[in-house]
């Protein structure tokens, strides 16, 4: 059950990216293009998951521990700091340019569409560089 | 190029994305950050608790695809451009900046929202923002 909650979850995950059209990138360019050919369709995916994830993370958390695991592991920080800031600016532009995100990115791997085969490598090369520059801090988790 | 306006589609797979990052939270106190996920996953210090799930996960994200063509017999529609120094740009940037800002569209747009996480509403502010103006640039000031 343990394997398999996590390997289905990584199928919803997915499938739930390519029913939307995330993994189109021509479909997150045009949301993201208001003053032409403008498709709000993203803004229905972003609806869809915090409608279930709003109260379904509130549901969750009322447990004192995950089914299969000892301790949530929630992002404890609230600060702003520089490289939230410059991070988040930084993967705007990147996702801007592409129209891709890291899931979708990976998604589309099977689809072997030349561009993704050119992005995901260099999405990860660009992980690790961050990776390496990243100042050791470690009471804090991602997000 | 114009695509479809797909309300009803786009809403029922942000509810599966949704559900995914729920089953989880759930099974395994784990958010459903893909940048997260993946960075974990990479040197330098990967997470050897992590690892085996995190793969997991990355397998099944895979298998959609495959998924989708077997049940639907056609592959899913998407159009990537196809120049290729352009895509390295753009994927080193994702890359860099997920990590740096500890988050992307799902860790902060979607699980950090839905926490009320300060940090990740003010990072997907900046992200929305800069990816507006970046597509404003690419279409409308350099390209046409």
């Amino acid at each position: 059950m343990h394997t398999f909650s996590t390997l289905f979850a990584g199928l919803l995950f997915g499938s739930g990216l390519i029913l939307s059209g995330m993994a189109n990138p021509a479909k997150v360019q045009n949301f993201l293009d208001l003053f032409g050919t403008w498709d709000p369709s993203l803004a229905f995916v972003m609806g869809g998951a915090i409608m279930i994830t709003m109260p379904g993370f509130w549901l969750v958390q009322k447990r004192s521990a995950p089914l299969f695991h000892g301790v949530f592991h929630l992002p404890t920080r609230t600060d702003f700091d520089a490289r939230l800031v410059f991070g988040a600016a930084t993967f705007g532009i990147g996702w801007g340019l592409g129209g891709f995100c890291p899931g979708p990115a990976l998604t589309s791997l099977p689809l072997a569409a030349s561009g993704t085969l050119f992005f995901v490598p260099a999405m990860l090369v660009g992980m690790v560089i961050a990776k390496y520059t990243a100042v050791p801090s470690p009471k804090s988790l991602e997000v | 190029m114009e695509t479809e306006f797909t309300p009803f589609a786009s809403l029922l797979g942000g509810a599966l994305i949704g559900l995914s990052a729920v089953v989880l939270l759930a099974a395994h106190g784990r958010i459903a950050g893909i940048s997260g996920i993946v960075s974990r996953i990479l040197p330098p210090s990967v997470d050897k608790a992590g690892l085996p799930q995190g793969i997991i996960f990355l397998i099944g994200l895979l298998l959609a695809a495959p998924l989708w063509f077997l049940l639907t017999a056609a592959a899913p529609v998407q159009v990537v451009s196809r120049n290729g120094l352009l895509l390295v740009i753009a994927g080193l940037l994702v890359g860099f900046g997920s990590v740096m800002g500890n988050g992307c569209t799902s860790g902060h747009g979607v699980c950090g929202i839905s926490r009320g996480s300060a940090r990740s509403i003010a990072a997907t502010m900046i992200f929305m923002a800069t990816a507006f103006v970046t597509v404003f640039v690419l279409r409308h000031v350099v390209g046409g």
